[in-house]
């Protein structure tokens, strides 16, 4: 597979605080990465990297084979990179139509004549087109989780980043989600995504990485790799006897 | 996906929008016809008013939209008032000539004072405009040919140029005044509605995700930083049109030109575009009533400042806005579902 997106050797620290540490990986086209790992190691600021909210201090991101390291957010979203926030964060004073609207507008590069018929493709794939006119500031917690994809997508990327999407949904509303993000892959966009509920991350991903300070501690077949040793230490201890 | 997206149009306008324009333009001719029916006094303040509520939009703009809270404003109100002076004394330039030329000069000296204070965030950019607009003071004040620190007036001969006759000079400084504010006003409202306007409405509500879905937001900030000091100039140019005279203390006044303002914008609704009206009306009916009663007057305004921001933190407008959605520009961009 040709890699949609290459991170080689990056490395950011805050002082004492490494939260990413020699990063490497490829993203294969059309591929779904998961990443699992405690709190605090480091998965939200790979995606701050990636997408250019945070600058590495040293390493290089390659978005198809292009260096992206240096180039501001923005660029990166028109270049094909999108993302869902771990915390919701919604254009509150705005619609929710309005919301994605910005992302279809400002954040692709194609024509602007779609982006309304875009948006409302999306709406009613995420199931939010009954909310349209609604104030995304007045939307639930599932609203806002579904917001957050839907605006991902009207951006129209490459790839998809989703950091824990699922979490605090029912396992009703998880199940919806996973069947959502199973039809849109199939539409060839590579994602990753950060989750801490691993079944519904598994029903979705090829491959899985683990995360742990900052370094990528595993990487490969997803239920090889959390059957693995090194994931078995980090979520059930040092013992990995059963 | 799906097709049946075919099934929805999008509206831009609402009952609400459509009777407010109709009823925007009544207000407009009653107030173009006011030099045929209202005393000079009437004039004097409806000017005052359309002024403010100029400065007032574009202060909302600046802080409700852009985030940019600056209590410096007063630096391009008293830029643009001397550049008046300036240009009619020297280049014996009319005023109708030397107001547009002051707001482009005001926008002009807004690039390298950008550059400059962008460098600042949050609090450190309030204190900085401010700063920038003590040193537009200390300066102006070092100009002798303008009267240095005591000021000087605009000449007779000048003021003259005009027009021959007083009436028609006090109507055409009412006129220019309501235009100016109408030109504000349409001038923000074109820029919400355009692409442009959806991206400072999405900074004005979350700066990581905007800059996360493709705006430029150092690049959307700057623009509405110069065009504001830009509108602001030419406003100032008009105060100080109307005042006849001007001198530093009062070109430059943080309480006159941007206290005041900052008020307004509060009370009737920040990061709205009828806020500013609403709170131009609220501010004029307080010191129309109670501007007699002197210092305790600055305190019932400072009283009422509290009591909204603490009742409604949104302002009057934004508290209605969010209870009912109701919309008198029409900025929002509805789904409909068509009817089949």
């Amino acid at each position: 597979m040709t890699a949609v997106l290459e991170l080689k050797g990056v490395s950011k620290a805050y002082g004492a605080v490494t939260v990413a540490d020699d990063l490497s990986y490829r993203l294969g086209d059309g591929e779904a990465l998961g990443v699992i790992g405690p709190n605090g190691a480091g998965k939200t600021s790979m995606f701050n990297l990636i997408t250019g909210t945070i600058r590495a201090d040293s390493g290089q991101i390659l978005l198809n084979g292009q260096d992206i390291t240096r180039q501001s957010a923005a660029r990166r979203c028109r270049s094909g990179i999108a993302r869902s926030f771990q915390v919701p964060q919604p254009f509150a004073g705005m619609s929710v139509f309005e919301n994605t609207l910005v992302a279809a507008i400002h954040g692709t590069a194609g024509p602007l004549a779609k982006a309304n018929a875009h948006c409302l493709e999306i709406l009613e794939l995420t199931g939010l087109i009954d909310r349209a006119n609604d104030p995304a500031g007045k939307l639930n917690l599932l609203g806002r989780k579904r917001l957050e994809l839907a605006r991902a997508l009207c951006a129209k990327p490459r790839i998809l980043l989703l950091d824990e999407i699922a979490g605090g949904l029912t396992e009703k509303e998880c199940h919806e989600l996973v069947a959502t993000i199973n039809t849109i892959r199939k539409t060839g966009l590579s994602l990753i995504w950060i989750e801490h509920i691993v079944h519904a991350l598994l029903s979705v991903v090829d491959r899985l990485i683990v995360i742990d300070f900052g370094r990528k501690i595993a990487d490969g077949d997803p239920k090889k790799t959390m059957a693995s040793q090194a994931v078995q230490e980090i979520y059930m201890g040092v013992d990995a006897d059963a | 996906m799906t097709t049946s997206a075919h099934a929805y149009s999008i509206s831009r306008s609402s009952t609400a929008s459509r009777v407010a324009a109709v009823a925007g333009v009544l207000v407009l001719i009653v107030l173009v016809s006011a030099p045929l029916w209202a005393g000079r006094a009437d004039m004097r303040l409806l000017s005052e008013i359309f002024l403010y509520l100029s400065l007032a939009c574009l202060w909302n703009l600046l802080a409700g939209y852009a985030g940019l809270v600056s209590v410096g404003q007063q630096a391009f109100v008293g830029f643009g008032g001397y550049m008046l002076f300036a240009l009619a004394i020297f280049a014996g330039l009319s005023p109708l000539a030397a107001i547009p030329l002051a707001g482009l000069l005001g926008a002009v000296i807004a690039v390298p004072v950008a550059l400059l204070i962008f460098r600042l965030r949050g609090a450190y950019f309030a204190i900085g405009t401010w700063v920038i607009a003590e040193v537009f003071r200390l300066s102006f004040a070092q100009v002798s040919a303008l009267g240095g620190g005591s000021g000087t007036s605009l000449p007779v001969a000048i003021v003259r140029d005009m027009a021959s006759s007083r009436s028609m000079r006090e109507a055409t400084t009412y006129w220019l005044a309501l235009a100016m504010a109408v030109i504000v006003l349409a001038v923000i409202y074109l820029l919400l509605r355009s692409r442009n306007g959806l991206a400072l409405t999405a900074i004005r509500d979350s700066e990581l995700a905007s800059e996360s879905f493709g705006i430029d937001i150092w690049r959307n900030k700057f623009v509405v930083y110069v065009l504001t000091a830009g509108l602001t100039a030419m406003t100032g140019a008009l105060i100080f049109l109307q005042k006849l005279r001007i001198s530093p203390d009062a070109a430059f006044s943080v309480n006159d030109w941007t206290a005041f303002v900052i008020f307004i914008v509060v009370i009737g609704g920040i990061g709205t575009l009828e806020g500013p009206i609403i709170g131009v009306i609220v501010f004029f009916l307080l010191r129309e009533t109670l501007s007699d009663l002197g210092t305790v007057y600055l305190l019932i305004l400072g009283v009422v400042a509290i009591a909204v921001m603490l009742k409604a933190p949104k302002g009057l407008w934004g508290t209605l806005k969010e209870r009912t959605g109701l919309e008198l520009f029409p900025l929002a961009r509805r789904v409909v579902k068509k009817k089949s």
